[in-house]
């Protein structure tokens, strides 16, 4: 019992080290950059998690304050998460259209055969 | 041609709800969940869903480009202005209290200001972001 | 109840990122990215965070998934190429960093209780304090352009950035038409 009772007081942050560790292992490993791209994004979803799992209550309610319930869940670590997640896409947006200006140079986005053309 | 006149007939059915509920995403932040960075999303995913049906060009009859880059600068300006105003008032950066005849209500004034200046910046990035990557492809 | 419900779906985001480091075909792995946020979104509104979900639903699984298959677009690859890299730093660097990480959780307290430190210091002031100052319930949307407004300012000129650098990259003429002209 006691045991079951660790994994479940855990298994938010084993996810989350999984994800985090899953995304990094993606972004070095594939040689494919688009694929590295969803490798990062994989990453810094991996964060929310983190910071939405220390924000929660149990038995608590989201943030929207109501007569009817008393326990609300952090506020705090939502609105940082908001700001992370908009920036997240605007970095990735920013990344993808370096990986299309790449392409369009290279005629490739493996970073294998560009290494190869430029001998490095 | 024929085929997609489904597809064509329901986007346009429900393109005008698409952005209703953009705008009540961003005027019902206050009370419900949303605000402008998720209005200013679904804003532009009108725009986009319009451009994958009738075409990028069709799009850009209705939302020019130059409106999109204006809108893009035009967001933090009303940000950065919502601040100068209280500075005008004899108040802090970004201080709404000054905003209103009560604290209150000015608190609530700068909040909505705010959001509107984020929905426009957002909702012009998105779509600019989308008009970049499809123009570029021809 | 929550508590299983959550941990359901943190398994099928799991099995999600697993898909995604086998799969090698392009499309499906932007497909499986977009999956991949809705069950995110899904475990924040488990979680409470309703306007954060309502984020990652519209900005991850909506926006990414599109500008991902707009790329897909424009370089025209279908697959990604298997170039027998080896799998043994990557591994190595990825695991390294997982057992700290797991080190790293061991001082973290426990999950959902609520005399957690993150909810003693300043969250109760803003729970408290949100209706009486400005009149709105939500108390994300009041931290986020009240409290915190300096932050959202900076992340709206972020956000203006990224679409001028985007726009910078992918707005002019292609390089390779002019090659046929006169280099003047």
């Amino acid at each position: 019992m006691q045991a079951l009772d660790a994994i479940v007081q855990n298994y938010n942050y084993a996810i989350t080290v999984f994800l985090m560790v899953s995304g990094l292992y993606i972004v070095i490993a594939s040689g494919n950059m688009i694929k590295k791209i969803v490798g990062l994004s994989l990453f810094q979803t991996s964060v929310y998690l983190l910071y939405i799992s220390a924000g929660k209550i149990l038995g608590g309610t989201a943030p929207i304050i109501d007569r009817n319930y008393t326990i609300y869940s952090n506020p705090l670590p939502h609105v940082l998460i908001l700001t992370a997640i908009v920036v997240g896409i605007a970095t990735v947006a920013l990344g993808l259209a370096i990986v299309a200006r790449i392409h369009e140079e290279y005629g490739t986005i493996e970073e294998d055969e560009i290494f190869k053309e430029t001998g490095l | 041609m024929k085929l997609d006149l489904i597809l064509r007939v329901t986007t346009k059915a429900i393109l005008p709800f698409i952005l209703l509920f953009a705008l009540y995403v961003h005027f019902h932040g206050d009370y419900g969940p949303g605000g402008g960075f998720q209005a200013g999303v679904i804003a532009a995913g009108m725009v986009i869903l319009y451009s994958i049906v009738f075409g990028v060009e069709a799009a850009q009859r209705v939302i020019s480009q130059r409106l999109v880059a204006t809108m893009v600068p035009l967001g933090v300006l009303i940000y950065g202005a919502t601040g100068v105003i209280s500075f005008l008032y004899g108040a802090n950066y970004l201080d709404y209290g000054v905003l209103g005849h009560d604290s209150k209500h000015g608190h609530h004034l700068g909040i909505l200001l705010v959001e509107s200046g984020v929905i426009i910046t957002v909702a012009g990035t998105m779509t600019a972001i989308f008009y970049a990557f499809v123009q570029r492809g021809r | 109840m929550e508590l299983y419900i959550n941990m359901a779906l943190l398994t099928m985001l799991a099995a999600v990122t697993v898909a995604i480091i086998v799969q090698r075909d392009l499309f499906s792995v932007v497909i499986l990215s977009g999956i991949y946020s809705f069950l995110m979104a899904s475990v924040l509104i488990v979680l409470d965070a309703v306007d954060v979900a309502m984020t990652e639903a519209s900005v991850g699984a909506g926006i990414s998934t599109v500008v991902l298959i707009g790329t897909l677009y424009l370089t025209g690859q279908k697959r990604e190429l298997n170039y027998h890299r080896s799998i043994a730093v990557p591994l190595f660097v990825s695991l390294g960093t997982g057992a700290m990480l797991i080190w790293g959780t061991w001082g973290l307290p426990a999950f959902g209780i609520q005399d957690a430190p993150v909810h003693t210091h300043i969250a109760p002031t803003f729970l408290l304090e949100s209706i009486p100052e400005t009149g709105v319930p939500n108390v994300v949307t009041t931290v986020l352009a009240d409290y915190r407004s300096f932050d959202t300012f900076g992340e709206t000129t972020v956000i203006f950035t990224a679409g001028l650098g985007v726009m910078l990259l992918l707005g002019g003429s292609r390089r390779k038409k002019k090659k046929g002209e006169t280099k003047s």
